[in-house]
C-alpha cells in the first residue's frame, strides 16, 4: 500500500460544502467545496485575492461564511473545534515589549494542556533569541515564532496562511523542513501559498484557487501528469510560430516561445529544420505554475484584477 | 543619504490621502474644534466674571434675585445655599467670601479673609442694619483645591487612552485578531484590560499623592481608604468609558477624535481648575453627565472637608452605575477582529 492510498482510505478530517463569502459586489469565495483527509499537507494555491485567505478564515473561525458549512470530523464545525486549531495567520502582530520567552508562555496559559514550551522551543529552532523582543526579530525568527505559536496547543489541524512570503529562499528552505519534521509527527496541515515550488515540495494535495472558485484538485504529481506529457520546451520567441509534428502544442507567452512536447528529440529537429535559433532553449518538465497558466490564461504571480 | 523632495511629496500625498480618505476621522477633526469653541462660549457667557463670591441660604436651589436689591449688585456673584453648615464651611476655607441669612437679616464673615472684608464694606452700604457674625479658618491654598482636580485629569487621560486607543491599535494591527483564535474570552481579555490599568492608575496616583504631600503638605481630613476607593470608583468608571468608546472602532485617528471629544469637557466642565459653584445652571447638569465630575467633586470633599463615606455616597453611587452601564454596554458591543466567533 503505498502513501497515497494510506492517505485515501483515512476519513476526512475537515469537510467544506459549497462554502460562500462576500464582500460588497465581490464574490470572495465562491461555492467552494473540498475535503482534507487526516494526516495530509493539503494546499490552497493561487494568486493574491484568490479567495485563499478568506476561506482558511471561514475554516479557523474567525469570519462567518454567508453559506455553505464546514465540518470536523464530521460534526458541524463550533467553537469547541476552532479552539483546537494551530493557527498561523498572514499578518499578525503580538503584544508590544514581550520577548519570545514571554510570549509562548503567555499563549500557553490560553489553553488547558498547552504544548511543553522547552519542546517547543526545540522544534522551532528558538533557543538563541529566547530573550529578545519579537519585534526585533528576523523575518524567518519570526515566522518561527508564529509557527510556535500556532503549535502551543497541540493541535491536530494546523492552518498556515501563506508561512513563507517576504522569506529568503534560505529561511524558505528552512521553514519548509520545520513543516516537514511537523507533518511527520501526523498532524494535518492546511497551507495557502502562492509558491509553486512550496506547495510541490510540502502538498500531498491541493486546490487550485482562482476568483474564488476551484479550478484544479489532486496531489501535485496527478495534476501535473493530467494537464502535461512529456517536456516543455521554452525559447525567446523567434518571430513566428514554427511547424511542430502531431500532438506538440506551440504558443508564445511573455516573449516566450513555449512547445509542450511527449518527444523532445523530434522537437528539436523540427525547429532546426526550420532554422528557429536555439540559443537560450530551456527544457523542464511542467510545473503547477505552467498548469495554472494553461488553466487561467495568467501566471499565479499575477494579481486578479477583483483583489487589485 | 541626501533629502529628496519627490519622495518627501509621494509620502506627503499619501498620508493626506489617507486622511481625507477616513471620513469619520475627518468629521470629527473638523466638528471637534467646533464643539470645542461652542462649549468654551456657552461656559463663559452671560457677564464677566464676578470678584466676589457670596452665600446666599434660601430653601431653594434657584437663586431669587428679587428677594432683595443687595443681590443686584455688579461683580458680586451671589450662590444659594441650602444649608448653612455646607455655606459657613466654605466661608471658612475662604471659597466664598461672605453668607448672607437675609431672611434672619444677618450675615457671617471671616475675619482672616481680605476679599470678605472688602464685600462686607460694600453690602453694608445697602443693608446698614444687618447683624454680623464671623466663622474662622485658613483659606485652602489652590494646591490644596487644585491637587484632586489634576489627580483625577491625569487618571482620566491614562484611562480613556491608556484603554481606548490601545485596544483600536490592537484591533488595527491584528493582535486582537491572534487573540481571537484562541480560547481566550472578550471578557477575560477585557477584564485583563480593566484591572491592569486600575492598578497603574492606583498606583501613579498613589504616588503622586504622596509626593506632593511631602512636599507642599497637602490638607487631608478625611479618611485615605474612602480616597482610595474614591480613586478606584472613578478609574473603573473612566476605563469602562474608554472600552464602550473602543468596542468595535478600527480607525486610530476617529478614536483619537472621539478620546479627545470626550476628555476635553471633561477636563473643562468637570471642576478640575475652578469650582462650578456659581456656573450656570445647564453646565452644571450637563458636568453631572461626567464620571470626572463625581471623581474631582467626592475626592474633594474627603480631603477637604473630611466627608464620610454617607456624605459622598450620591458621587460613588453615580460611578458605580455608569461603570456598570458602560461595562455592559462596552461588552454587548465589543468585537475582536472578524465575525465568527
Amino acid at each position: 500500500m503505498d502513501a497515497e492510498q494510506v492517505v485515501s482510505a483515512t476519513p476526512a478530517v475537515l469537510a467544506v460544502s459549497q462554502l460562500c463569502k462576500s464582500y460588497g459586489a465581490l464574490k470572495a469565495v465562491n461555492n467552494l467545496s473540498f475535503s482534507v483527509k487526516a494526516g495530509q499537507c493539503f494546499g490552497l494555491l493561487g494568486p493574491n485575492g484568490a479567495g485563499k485567505t478568506t476561506t482558511l478564515e471561514m475554516l479557523e473561525g474567525i469570519i462567518k461564511p454567508d453559506s455553505g458549512a464546514i465540518y470536523y470530523q464530521g460534526e458541524i464545525a463550533s467553537r469547541r473545534h476552532f479552539q483546537q486549531l494551530g493557527v498561523q495567520f498572514q499578518q499578525t502582530a503580538l503584544q508590544d515589549f514581550l520577548t519570545v520567552e514571554e510570549t509562548l508562555k503567555m499563549f500557553a496559559a490560553f489553553y488547558p494542556n498547552p504544548a511543553d514550551i522547552a519542546e517547543l522551543i526545540q522544534l522551532c529552532d528558538l533557543q538563541d533569541f529566547l530573550t529578545q523582543d519579537h519585534k526585533k526579530l528576523s523575518g524567518g525568527q519570526r515566522q518561527r515564532l508564529l509557527l510556535a505559536l500556532a503549535l502551543v496547543n497541540q493541535p491536530q489541524i494546523l492552518f498556515l496562511d501563506e508561512p513563507t512570503t517576504g522569506l529568503d529562499p534560505h529561511a524558505r528552505r528552512n521553514f519548509w523542513s520545520l513543516i516537514q519534521r511537523i507533518k511527520q509527527q501526523g498532524r494535518t496541515i492546511i497551507l495557502t501559498t502562492h509558491y509553486m515550488d512550496e506547495a510541490e515540495q510540502l502538498c500531498d494535495e491541493l486546490i487550485i484557487v482562482d476568483k474564488g472558485q476551484i479550478i484544479a484538485q489532486g496531489s501535485p504529481q496527478t495534476l501535473l501528469r493530467q494537464h502535461f506529457e512529456g517536456a516543455l520546451l521554452q525559447l525567446p520567441d523567434p518571430g513566428f510560430l514554427p511547424q511542430m509534428p502531431a500532438g506538440q502544442q506551440v504558443s508564445v507567452q511573455g516573449g516566450q516561445l513555449c512547445i509542450q512536447t511527449p518527444d523532445v528529440q523530434l522537437s528539436i529537429q523540427a525547429l532546426l529544420q526550420q532554422q528557429v535559433p536555439l540559443q537560450g532553449l530551456l527544457v523542464k518538465s511542467a510545473t503547477l505554475d505552467d498548469l495554472f497558466l494553461k488553466l487561467t490564461g495568467h501566471a499565479l504571480s499575477a494579481v486578479t484584477p477583483e483583489a487589485a | 543619504m541626501m533629502f529628496s523632495f519627490r519622495r518627501f511629496i509621494a509620502v506627503l500625498k499619501a498620508r493626506n490621502l489617507e486622511f481625507w480618505r477616513d471620513r469619520a476621522a475627518l468629521g470629527w477633526n473638523l466638528l471637534f474644534p467646533f464643539l470645542l469653541v461652542a462649549g468654551f462660549a456657552f461656559v463663559f457667557s452671560g457677564e464677566p466674571k464676578a470678584e466676589y463670591k457670596v452665600g446666599v441660604l434660601q430653601q431653594s436651589a434657584v437663586l431669587d434675585k428679587t428677594q432683595h436689591p443687595l443681590l443686584a449688585t455688579r461683580f458680586v456673584e451671589f450662590v444659594p445655599y441650602q444649608t448653612e453648615a455646607l455655606a459657613n464651611q466654605r466661608l471658612a476655607h475662604h471659597q466664598i467670601d461672605l453668607v448672607l441669612d437675609l431672611a434672619a437679616n444677618r450675615y457671617v464673615v471671616n475675619p482672616d479673609s481680605a476679599k470678605g472684608y472688602l464685600v462686607e464694606k460694600i453690602l453694608l452700604q445697602q443693608w446698614p442694619g444687618a447683624t454680623r457674625e464671623e466663622v474662622t479658618g485658613q483659606a485652602i491654598r489652590y494646591v490644596d483645591f487644585v491637587l484632586p482636580g489634576i489627580l483625577g485629569m491625569n487618571m482620566m487621560f491614562s484611562c480613556l487612552f491608556g484603554v481606548g486607543y490601545v485596544l483600536v491599535r490592537y484591533r488595527k494591527n491584528s493582535v486582537l485578531k491572534r487573540l481571537q483564535a484562541t480560547p481566550l474570552t472578550a471578557l477575560e481579555f477585557v477584564g485583563a484590560q480593566v484591572i491592569s490599568r486600575l492598578v497603574i492608575v492606583l498606583v501613579i496616583a498613589g504616588v503622586v499623592f504622596v509626593s506632593c504631600q511631602q512636599l507642599f503638605g497637602l490638607m487631608m481630613l478625611g479618611s485615605y481608604v474612602l480616597l482610595l476607593l474614591v480613586a478606584a470608583l472613578g478609574a473603573l468608571s473612566m476605563i469602562a468609558l474608554a472600552l464602550l468608546i473602543a468596542s468595535r472602532l478600527q480607525s486610530e485617528e476617529l478614536t483619537g477624535g472621539l478620546l479627545n471629544m470626550t476628555s476635553w469637557p471633561m477636563m473643562i466642565l468637570s471642576g478640575v481648575w475652578f469650582s462650578l459653584e456659581g456656573a450656570p445652571e445647564a453646565v452644571q447638569w450637563f458636568a453631572q453627565l461626567f464620571p470626572l465630575t463625581h471623581l474631582v467633586s467626592a475626592a474633594r470633599a474627603v480631603m477637604l472637608d473630611g466627608a464620610g463615606i454617607a456624605d459622598v455616597g450620591v458621587q460613588l453611587t453615580v460611578m458605580g452605575v455608569m461603570s456598570l452601564v458602560f461595562l455592559a454596554a462596552a461588552a454587548a458591543l465589543f468585537r475582536w477582529a472578524g465575525d465568527g466567533r
